[in-house]
């Protein structure tokens, strides 16, 4: 690879690690949404439209402000709200969650992926949709865990956020990062992102949120995109973000231990009628077979009764 | 029995039906001389649509498998081209084989004589079909039923979206494993449609030899022999 922070850490359906002299001196990168100083404004979305060239179709009002209503193979980033009635202060909440994909540490799309390459992870973290190697088959959107991947009708491939890889290859931050009025969004290195957020979550802490806090999952290895939530003890509140997402152990299972032991023993059942063919030979019908039948036969005939014939003399 | 001069050998054996004893069949080696019909013209054109199907589904399905053997998608144009193909060579294979159920299945169900001679393969005088070879045609029938149920499951992009994504991973899962036992099963019929001798002769041209029946499935050679006796006796 030409640029440096287009190495990549991994490629799907690949079975021999990528090119990896050059040591991770990349810093690992992270977008931190800040839920609670978001507005719902959708300036990220209409940034993500801009600088990605994405019109999608104009949908219809589903009876809330989430416009689309979810994610699709042309809108990489939705807003999603949410209202909770917080039973111990009695507030109203306007609970608002930037959703796209979480970038995570250990993908399940790219675990998935049968693809080589069609998935891949670049050294900075940011997990990448490379279409023109897509087969269409949406083995991602079984393997992610977050119900990211969205498979395009007009051209039968995936597509999702790409964390601007290009333009974080140059050192420009995300669009949606660059158009947010409030700082609900804000971009670096995985570390500050992380100190960014720890400020954000003791601030909140003071001002009675005491269960804020980093929503940045152990269960798909950390993400590299963040949220900081008022309430991280119950990110379902947050339009169903997952408690404690991991990649399904039936995908684990599909796509680990089952793929080398089901070749081995395909391969080895081959070679084992091959060789036990070679030692034990073919079961031929003998010149005995065929005089033992016609005399089977003849002695049936001459019995002229309907019992089964006598075995041969 | 009764073969008239005026047909050669094939002929004789492309008309005649299931089960029938006829003469001058060609028989393996450049004989000619009595011979068993084991399968018909139907029977066999019937089971070698089933094998080709076979063949482009698990190579198809191969190479989405495994990334070792994602080259085999280049035999059918590449990732995309074999992703959409796989499903079809599937459903051919599984409507092919369904048509090989209403010929053979009344063949194949397992008595309680056939449970008894299942430690005992080559000792027990088989019938048209051992209790081996039976239980293959109903592993066969299971392995086809769940790949066709799971694979419509995670078909794109047809047939997915309309599932759950947690039922989508388990059906993957299952369709890969039954795949699995399926293609390791068919490497055993293989091997013994190969070791045992006359065998792709009875699905290529249709007849076993006499001694053939009687070595390999000799129930069955006493049936064939017995109504044989019993239509001449009418005659």
């Amino acid at each position: 690879m030409a640029l440096q922070s287009l190495d990549i850490r991994r490629r799907s359906a690949t079975t021999l690690p990528p090119p990896g002299v050059r040591d991770a001196a990349t810093a690992q990168v992270a977008k931190l949404i800040d839920t609670s100083k978001c507005i719902g404004c959708k300036a990220c979305q209409v940034a993500c439209m801009e600088w990605n060239d994405l019109r999608d179709e104009i949908g219809t009002n589903t009876g809330s402000y989430d416009n689309p209503p979810d994610m699709t193979d042309k809108s990489w980033t939705v807003m999603k709200f949410s209202e909770y009635e917080n039973p111990h202060s009695g507030n109203l909440e306007w609970l608002i969650r930037k959703d796209g994909c979480m970038h995570c540490e250990d993908p399940g799309c790219l675990k998935a992926c049968p693809s080589p390459g069609a998935i891949v992870q670049y050294a900075n973290g940011i997990v990448d949709f490379q279409e023109e190697n897509c087969i269409g088959c949406g083995y991602c959107i079984a393997g992610c865990p977050f119900n990211v991947p969205r498979l395009s009708r007009r051209d039968k491939k995936v597509y999702k956020c790409t964390l601007c890889s290009d333009r974080v290859a140059v050192g420009l931050e995300p669009a949606c990062i660059k158009a947010c009025p409030t700082g609900a969004l804000v971009f670096g290195t995985k570390q500050d992102m992380r100190e960014q957020a720890a400020e954000r979550v003791a601030d909140l802490k003071s001002r009675g949120f005491e269960n804020a806090g980093l929503y940045d999952p152990a269960g798909v290895g950390g993400t590299h995109v963040m949220y900081v939530l008022h309430h991280a003890d119950q990110p379902g509140l947050y339009s169903d973000l997952p408690k404690d997402p991991r990649i399904s152990p039936a995908v684990r299972l599909w796509k680990g231990a089952a793929k080398p032991l089901a070749l081995a023993v395909m391969g080895l059942t081959a070679l084992g009628a091959f060789f036990h063919y070679l030692r034990a030979g073919p079961d031929e019908t003998t010149e005995r077979d065929e005089e033992e039948a016609a005399q089977a036969r003849k002695a049936a005939a001459r019995a002229g009764s309907d019992r089964p014939g006598a075995p041969p003399p | 029995m009764s073969t008239s001069g005026e047909f050669g050998p094939v002929q004789v054996a492309a008309q005649a039906g299931r089960d029938t004893l006829i003469a001058n069949a060609a028989l393996p080696g450049g004989r000619v001389g009595d011979a068993i019909v084991r399968f018909t013209a139907g029977d066999r054109t019937n089971h070698w649509i089933v094998a080709l199907a076979f063949i482009c589904t698990a190579l198809s399905g191969l190479a989405l498998f495994h990334p070792s053997l994602f080259w085999l998608s280049n035999i059918f144009g590449g990732g995309p081209w074999t992703r959409v193909l796989h499903p079809f060579f599937g459903l051919t294979m599984v409507i092919g084989f369904a048509f090989l159920v209403f010929r053979f299945y009344g063949y194949n169900r397992m008595t309680a004589a056939d449970w008894r001679a299942l430690p005992h393969l080559g000792e027990v005088e088989a019938g048209r079909y051992n209790a081996g070879q039976k239980l293959l045609f109903l592993l066969w029938m299971t392995c086809l039923a769940v790949l066709l149920v799971t694979g419509f499951l995670f078909w794109r992009p047809y047939f997915a979206g309309y599932f759950p994504i947690p039922l989508i991973r388990v059906a993957a899962l299952l369709h890969s494993f039954f795949a699995f036992v399926l293609i390791s099963f068919v490497i055993g019929h293989v091997y013994f449609a190969l070791s045992v001798r006359g065998s792709i002769w009875a699905m290529t041209r249709g007849t076993v030899t006499l001694g053939w029946a009687w070595r390999n499935h000799r129930a069955w050679f006493r049936e064939v022999t017995r109504a044989a006796r019993t239509r001449s006796g009418t005659d």
